[in-house]
């Protein structure tokens, strides 16, 4: 997927005037955050919990080239094959191979973030093969032609007027009149359209939310069903996954899957949790012919070892972007790329790089509502102050923005200088303001007087004040 | 001779120097009301949280080696911000993790580096001010108060003892203002949105005054209810606990 992470400001502008996008995002608000926290007040364990993903996942990320060989050698010993990507052009020309392989012309796939991230499914449309996505809220979007705004509910940007218009434009052969003004009959509608695809298609690709070395395994979890079908029907299976979603055990998967449900949906688990080891054996009634494990480095492997490995602990439940002011304003689109809210905008400027995606570090005002919920812990008001560092040094920084703090922390550090400047704003700012307390419009400071007042100072700092009185 | 009063020095905060002189007076009231020695070095300036969390990390060290200088030799350095105190607190050692010398002397001044109203409660044992106020508020948790250093009871404890006063909560008050230092004029629109919803609920509250422990919040807040003609006022919290609220509110007339 192209970024569009340059435009934020343009981007959230256009959000924020967005009156069905905004009853969306409060709608949110309520449903996830209240459904977290209750899951959360549930189960006295879980700040312990936190702390046993947190160590599950600092273990794998230290040891992760053992890992990963471990896994593809067992998906190897089960029957499978993994297939190593560095790049998205790499990972696409795989998952293109195994088509083309099998004879593909129709492919069903469950959700899969890194399916976004490498725009999957243009490539293919393009090399004649056709996505179908099967998860609806993808299914939706797919229709619509739009990217995912939430790394979980992918459709959250919409309402049901949206979809019922999808539906009947994309529905062609079915009545043109008919009433879709009831979920239900957008379920139903769903569902049977889908069904024609699910057996119909040769090949099935799935997301993986995790890979276990242990067992060769790829575990999928979804409210839908729609995975077990996309990767049970066909008679070849793609994961697509990336490397920081290994994990050792089977027991270290629960630990994980404890965590993941509660801190996404408020869920104990989700509806489905499916574990999936190499293609279908003599025996097995069901099962694909082929099991493929496409796993996708695309400049995670470069977070390793420094200030950003933490980040590789994320296990997708998207709570910091339920949690997220910023985002609750303005929505996933506006981040301009495949993962938004705080997790993307740490995420981001690693994998697109920090030119493109300058703004979405600085778009925060660092409330720490994200890491107080992240069920693994991670520190992402710390690592989004270490992308404005790393701008900072590069020069990203406006030079406005550069400037004015050059020249305040001058004098800020030469104090004589400092009081003198402040007594001069303090008596010039309060004549300015003639008594009246506050500033409906200042020049210099209109970024805020457009849209707020600015509470005027009282003629005399503090300090000046205070010496004044000890004085006397 | 004081000698047995702990010397606490009261750093204002630049904001607070500038803007609202009063919350320095109310917050020297309430530490020598709790039996301190109260001193503010005039060579205080600012604690370097805007250059910080602009990234210009050499800056930042440059202003947290000023404030260590300034305040060296007290017991006690207390700040009415939640904000700034966890600037010193939390992120000070940080700054100087690689630094023998002054890494040594940070964490010292870390150590004893306080929040205002969690440092009467917790440090100073104040149960109770014999401040009054008639009228109702309602307690915004700034975000770094609240998550960095675990403000959220210490205010209400402190102002349920407050004649007269009537607490009423508002939907979320832990939900950000909007403010975020530079944020509010990097992205005024975003911003907006943010402190406009935070009005909202301090108006839904029923409250007449909104109370909080850090200017910036508060003057983002005051800001967006004078723009909307809100009636509510709003006000530092040390300033009703110290029962000097007879001068305008924040970004009233004087």
């Amino acid at each position: 997927m192209h970024p569009t992470s340059h435009a934020f400001k343009a981007n959230a502008d256009k959000a924020l005037h967005d009156p069905g996008l905004q009853d969306a995002l409060a709608k949110l608000k309520a449903g996830f955050r209240v459904k977290r926290a209750a899951a959360v007040a549930r189960l006295p364990e879980f700040e312990a919990l936190r702390d046993a993903g947190r160590a599950v996942k600092d273990h794998t990320l230290a040891h992760l080239d053992f890992y990963l060989e471990a896994f593809e050698a067992k998906v190897a010993e089960t029957g499978g094959q993994v297939h190593w990507a560095r790049d998205g052009d790499e990972a696409r020309k795989a998952v293109l191979d195994i088509c083309r392989r099998a004879g593909a012309r129709t492919v069903t796939k469950g959700k899969s973030m890194v399916g976004e991230e490498i725009g999957l499914n243009p490539f293919l449309e393009a090399n004649g093969i056709r996505p179908v996505e099967t998860d609806l809220g993808e299914y939706i979007i797919q229709l619509r032609d739009e990217p995912p705004s939430h790394i979980v509910a992918p459709a959250i940007h919409l309402d049901r007027t949206h979809v019922a218009e999808a539906f009947l434009k994309a529905h062609r052969q079915r009545q043109a009149g008919r009433d879709l003004t009831e979920p239900r009959a957008m379920l139903d509608e769903a569902r049977e359209e889908m069904r024609v695809h699910f057996h119909a298609a040769d090949v099935g690709i799935t997301g993986a939310n995790m890979l276990i070395a242990e067992t060769g395994s790829t575990v999928i979890v979804t409210n839908e069903g729609n995975g077990d079908l996309t990767q049970t029907l066909p008679r070849v299976h793609i994961v697509l996954a990336t490397i920081e979603k290994v994990v050792p055990t089977l027991d270290d998967a629960a630990v994980l899957l404890r965590l993941l449900a509660r801190s996404a949906t408020g869920q104990e688990l989700s509806v489905y949790t499916t574990f999936s080891t190499g293609p279908r054996r003599p025996g097995d009634l069901d099962g694909p012919d082929e099991f493929h494990v496409v796993i996708l480095d695309n400049g995670r492997s470069n977070m390793l070892g420094g200030e950003f490995q933490d980040m590789l602990r994320c296990i997708r439940c998207a709570a910091c972007i339920n949690h997220c002011p910023v985002y609750g304003a303005v929505g996933g689109h506006a981040y301009g790329w495949v993962y938004p809210g705080p997790m993307g905008s740490v995420l981001t400027p690693a994998l697109v790089g920090l030119a493109e995606a300058r703004d979405l570090p600085n778009a925060s005002t660092l409330c720490g509502r994200c890491e107080e919920v992240c069920p693994v812990r991670i520190p992402l008001p710390r690592m989004l102050r270490h992308w404005r560092e790393r701008e900072f040094e590069r020069h990203l920084t406006p030079p406005r923005d550069r400037i004015g703090l050059k020249i305040w922390a001058f004098a800020a550090r030469h104090p004589t200088l400092y009081r003198m400047g402040t007594r001069i704003a303090a008596w010039g700012l309060a004549r300015l303001a003639r008594g009246k307390g506050r500033f409906a419009d200042l020049p210099l400071a209109r970024a805020w007087t457009r849209t707020r007042d600015l509470p005027a100072p009282a003629g005399k700092t503090f300090v000046q004040q205070w010496t004044e009185r000890r004085r006397s | 001779m004081t000698s047995e009063k702990p010397r606490v020095a009261l750093f204002a905060t630049c904001l607070v120097d500038l803007f609202r002189p009063a919350v320095g007076f109310a917050a020297a009231k309430l530490l020598e009301e709790a039996g301190c020695e109260v001193e503010v070095p005039p060579e205080q300036t600012c604690c370097g949280q805007p250059a910080y969390n602009s990234g210009d990390r050499d800056d930042a060290r440059r202003l947290a080696a000023n404030v260590l200088r300034v305040f060296a030799g007290f017991d006690y350095v207390v700040l009415p911000s939640g904000s700034c105190a966890a600037m010193i607190r939390h992120h000070y050692p940080a700054l100087f993790a690689d630094d023998p010398e002054l890494g040594g002397r940070t964490r010292a001044l870390a150590d004893r580096t306080h929040e205002l109203v969690s440092f009467l409660t917790d440090v100073m044992g104040v149960k109770g001010v014999a401040a009054r106020f008639e009228g109702s508020v309602t307690y915004h948790d700034s975000c770094s108060g609240l998550r960095e250093m675990k403000v959220r009871a210490q205010p209400r404890a402190l102002l349920a003892g407050v004649a007269g006063l009537e607490l009423k909560e508002m939907a979320a008050p832990e939900e950000c203002c909007g403010f975020g230092g530079t944020f509010c004029v990097k992205y005024p629109q975003v911003s907006d949105r943010m402190v406009s919803d935070k009005a909202a609920d301090v108006e839904a509250s029923g409250a007449g005054t909104v109370l909080a422990g850090d200017l910036g919040c508060l003057m983002n807040i005051a800001g967006k209810l004078k723009r909307r003609g809100s009636p509510v006022a709003a006000r530092h919290v040390a300033e009703v606990l110290a029962g000097m609220t007879d001068g305008p509110a924040i970004g009233e007339e004087g």
